[in-house]
Formats: C-alpha cells, sequence, structure tokens
C-alpha cells in the first residue's frame, strides 16, 4: 500500500509538472502559468498532514528544479514547496473540508510559494528585474491558482484521501 | 464535520512516534482544546532537515558554478523528463494552438494585411490558411534564414515554456545531441535571434531566451555599425524589451534602426549577422552621461514554435538538416 501511495504521489507531480510547462504554458498570460505543482502539494498538506506534504514538496521542488526549461539554481522550487507543505499542513482538521478554507489555504500558499522562490533569487544575486514586475507575477500566479482551485483540488485531496492509510503513524515514523 | 470523528479515533490512537512530543508540546500552546489537532505538528527535526537539505543544494548549485554537481542530475532529469514534455506537448498540439490562433490575432492580420498588398490572389487562401500552412510558411521562413546566414539550421519545436514566476526566460526544444546540437549554440527562427543553447541531453536542449535577464548579446546596431551589449529584462511575457547598451556612449541610434548579432569565435555562442530588434526609444541621463537603447526583439518570444539550431554545414544529424543553400538534407 505505501509503494502505491507513493507512486500516486510522484505520478500527480509528474503530470503537474508536464502539463504546467507543455500545455498550460500556451494558454499562459503574460507567461504565467497556474502553479498546478503547488496545487498538488497544498492538497496533499490538507489531506495527510505537513510532514507527508514537506517531504511531497521537496521532491516535486527538486523536479521543477532541474527538470529542462529550468536554468535557475537547483533547491529553489524546492525550498518553496517545502514552505508550502508545511503551511498547507497546519490548516486545522475541522476546517479543510470546507470550500472556503480551502481557497484561502491556495491562496495563501501560491503567495508563499512565488515569494519564497522571487527572495531566494534575490538573495542568491540574480539578476532581478524590478519589484514591480515581481509583485505583478506573484499576483497573477495567485490568481491563477485561485481560479483554478475548484477545478484541481476537490479530486486531488479525494485521490489522496483514497490513498491514506489506516495509521498515519507509519509515514511519520 | 462528521468527517472530524475518524481522525479524532486515530488521532487518540497515536501514542508513539518521534515526532510526538514536540508536536504535543507546541500544539497544546495553540491547539490546547483540540487535541486531535496537535498531531498535525510536523517534527521540527524533519523542518529543519528539508530546510537544510534545499539550503545546502542551493548553496552548492551556486557555489560550483559551471562545474556544478547539479549538472549531471539536470542532464540525467532531462533525458527522461525532456522525452515525456515533447510527448505531451505533441499529443495537445492540434488543441492549443487554438487559443493561440486568438492571441496572436493581431500578428496574424499584419501578415494577411501584408500579403493582401503583395498578391491578391493570395487573399482568399491566406484567410482560410490552416495550421498545417502556417507550419509550412514558418519551414520556408527557416530555409530562407539559412540561405541568409550562410549556415546549416537544425530545425526544432517548441515543447516547453519556463513558466514566469520562475523569472527566466527558457523553453525546452525537441532536438538535442542526437541531432548534432550542443552547449552554445544559435537559436533563431524566420524573424531574427531567439537565444541560444544553454545545455543539451539525447533528444532534447534548454534554451535561454534572449529576453532573460541572465542573457548578454554582444549587438551592432546595423545602420551605423556601432557595437554594444543587449540585455534582457526578464519581462519573458509578451512585449518583453531588451535594453542597449552601446560601447561608444557618444552616439546616439536612431528610432528604427536594426540591431543584428555582432558575431563570436566559431559562431559560439551567437553567428554574426543575425537580426535581433529594432530601436524603439533612447533615454539620455545627462548627469551620469548614460544612454539607454530599447530594443524591441523581432521574435515574439510568447508565441515560439518552429525555431533552427545553426550548426556549422555538414553536421550528421538525425533529422532534416537546413542547408546554407537553402536545401534539405
Amino acid at each position: 500500500m505505501s509503494g502505491v501511495r507513493v507512486l500516486a504521489a510522484a505520478a500527480a507531480v509528474l503530470v503537474a509538472a508536464l502539463l504546467q510547462v507543455s500545455v498550460l504554458s500556451q494558454v499562459s498570460w503574460q507567461g504565467v502559468v497556474p502553479n498546478l505543482v503547488l496545487l498538488v502539494v497544498v492538497a496533499a498538506g490538507l489531506v495527510r498532514g505537513a510532514s507527508f506534504a514537506m517531504v511531497l514538496g521537496l521532491a516535486a521542488g527538486l523536479l521543477l528544479d532541474l527538470a529542462p526549461p529550468a536554468d535557475h539554481v537547483a533547491g529553489r522550487w524546492a525550498l518553496a514547496l517545502v514552505l508550502v507543505g508545511l503551511v498547507a499542513g497546519q490548516v486545522n482538521r475541522e476546517a479543510r473540508t470546507s470550500a472556503g478554507a480551502v481557497v484561502a489555504t491556495v491562496a495563501v500558499c501560491s503567495l508563499l510559494g512565488t515569494t519564497v522562490f522571487a527572495l531566494t533569487g534575490a538573495l542568491l544575486g540574480d539578476p532581478i528585474t524590478s519589484v514591480a514586475s515581481v509583485l505583478g507575477v506573484v499576483g497573477l500566479a495567485l490568481l491563477l491558482d485561485v481560479l483554478l482551485t475548484p477545478l484541481v483540488l476537490p479530486p486531488l485531496m479525494a485521490m489522496f484521501r483514497r490513498l491514506e492509510p489506516a495509521r498515519v503513524v507509519a509515514w511519520q515514523r | 464535520m462528521a468527517r472530524t470523528s475518524p481522525f479524532a479515533r486515530r488521532g487518540h490512537g497515536r501514542t508513539r512516534g518521534p515526532g510526538r512530543g514536540l508536536g504535543r508540546s507546541r500544539g497544546d500552546r495553540r491547539w490546547g482544546e483540540q487535541p486531535l489537532g496537535s498531531g498535525q505538528r510536523p517534527p521540527t527535526s524533519l523542518v529543519v532537515a528539508l530546510v537544510m537539505a534545499c539550503a545546502s543544494l542551493m548553496v552548492l548549485d551556486t557555489q560550483a558554478g559551471d562545474s556544478s554537481p547539479v549538472e549531471p542530475v539536470r542532464r540525467a532529469v532531462g533525458e527522461v523528463v525532456g522525452p515525456a514534455e515533447s510527448a505531451v506537448a505533441t499529443a495537445v498540439r492540434p488543441v492549443s494552438v487554438v487559443p493561440q490562433w486568438f492571441r496572436s490575432q493581431s500578428s496574424l492580420r499584419a501578415d494577411v494585411d501584408a500579403l493582401e498588398s503583395e498578391n491578391a490572389a493570395l487573399r482568399s487562401e491566406v484567410r482560410t490558411a490552416g495550421y498545417d500552412r502556417n507550419r509550412l510558411a514558418e519551414l520556408e521562413g527557416l530555409t530562407s534564414s539559412a540561405r541568409d546566414l550562410g549556415h546549416a539550421l537544425v530545425p526544432a519545436r517548441v515543447v516547453g515554456f519556463g513558466p514566469s514566476q520562475s523569472f527566466t526566460g527558457t523553453v525546452t526544444i525537441d532536438a538535442g545531441s542526437s541531432s548534432g546540437l550542443g552547449p552554445d549554440m544559435t537559436v533563431v527562427n524566420d524573424d531574427g535571434l531567439v537565444g541560444r543553447v544553454l545545455r543539451v541531453t539525447s533528444t532534447t536542449a534548454t534554451v535561454l531566451l534572449v529576453v532573460d535577464s541572465g542573457s548578454t548579446v554582444g549587438a551592432r546596431v546595423g545602420e551605423s555599425m556601432e557595437m554594444g551589449f543587449l540585455r534582457g529584462r526578464g519581462d519573458a511575457g509578451e512585449g518583453g524589451d531588451l535594453d542597449l547598451e552601446l560601447v561608444d556612449a557618444a552616439e546616439t541610434p536612431a528610432k528604427d534602426d536594426t540591431v543584428v548579432t555582432w558575431g563570436s569565435r566559431d559562431d559560439a555562442p551567437y553567428a554574426a549577422g543575425i537580426p535581433i530588434g529594432r530601436v524603439t526609444a533612447v533615454y539620455e541621463s545627462l548627469r551620469e552621461s548614460t544612454k539607454r537603447v530599447v530594443v524591441e526583439p523581432f521574435v515574439d518570444v510568447g508565441s515560439l514554435d518552429v525555431v533552427g539550431v545553426v550548426v556549422p554545414s555538414g553536421t550528421e544529424s538525425d533529422r532534416g538538416l537546413v542547408e546554407a543553400d537553402g536545401s534539405l538534407r
């Protein structure tokens, strides 16, 4: 069962990354695409808790950092998505199934993820263009992620819920 | 709310586990009245370990520069993910070009207008031109580009775009080392310079676009032969402009002057004489005695599709090569 869970999570991340790079980029808005990989990590955090989501976030971030056409310093998306997993996993279980809470979580996580990525770039001396254009990208990404939430999050959460093991302990040990 | 009951039972059943103590001591503070929520706190050690892992990877990749140990990993991941990107892009291409039609409506209209004035008989055909006809036109454009440049071109298609969220202008193309590509080769399309190849896998290559903020191209103003450096601004979306910094600050290029590549030895990374864009504005700062020249690229990076990679004539390739005389081989 554990193998199935890992495989399903890995497949979800890979499909999200491929769709993001090769399909959604065709309909991008000023080059900004909905961050599907981030949505997968958020869904994992909401259903499975922070520990699982953080590990998944690390793996997903490494994929974004290393797969073509990425050319930034490796580890930047990984760090951003680990923090996203941490935050998404902290949402109170009572509130997790309500649509409002899910959308709010996605909004916060999208803001956090893109901002952390931009900040690490600034720290590492990436030639940052201008604060205004960065804020524009962050805002646009937030909007697109929230718009896609009703379509993407319910099936993802259902998948993670179905694959949730009888004992969550097994994962954290 | 009925959902919470299974969680509650499960939560109480969790009596052991390394993170338990930490989770509870912190959780009590915040979620004191909800013991079932306390299990959600991840062990601090895990948080620290994962964040440190990311940080050390970043430092490793930054410090080592070009000989980064991450580079072979990038290549290995690319070998697997690259073909998958090609496959996905090919599979959805007939559908995904539909919105592109709408988006590039204005540029298409400009093309059609030009054709109308040239040849009235072509008008009806252009209006009904299908997707494949556009494609053919692009390939024909590439053929004439090869003739103009005097180099051979490997045709390729863009299969993946880096999102703006990554603040880099890079794309994946579906030709790699098995087609004769290597790092630091010039990438063009029928409008002009697209960028240069950063790294290759056997079937795909990553291209750094001229609009990327890390891209610097040696350039020359066509009319006056002044030399300078073109830098991207990083606005990878539509209409990303470039900044031209002239070597001789006393010179002022005229509006609409064409900027072409200056070229390097052995054509790496940029072959000479490739049109890049046209001058749209010149800003002068008297106090700093500097000049900022804004160049609009000829290539619309938002809707790249067929591109050509400049290779030495006679390169071994597993696909058709557009030779300098315009012939296909």
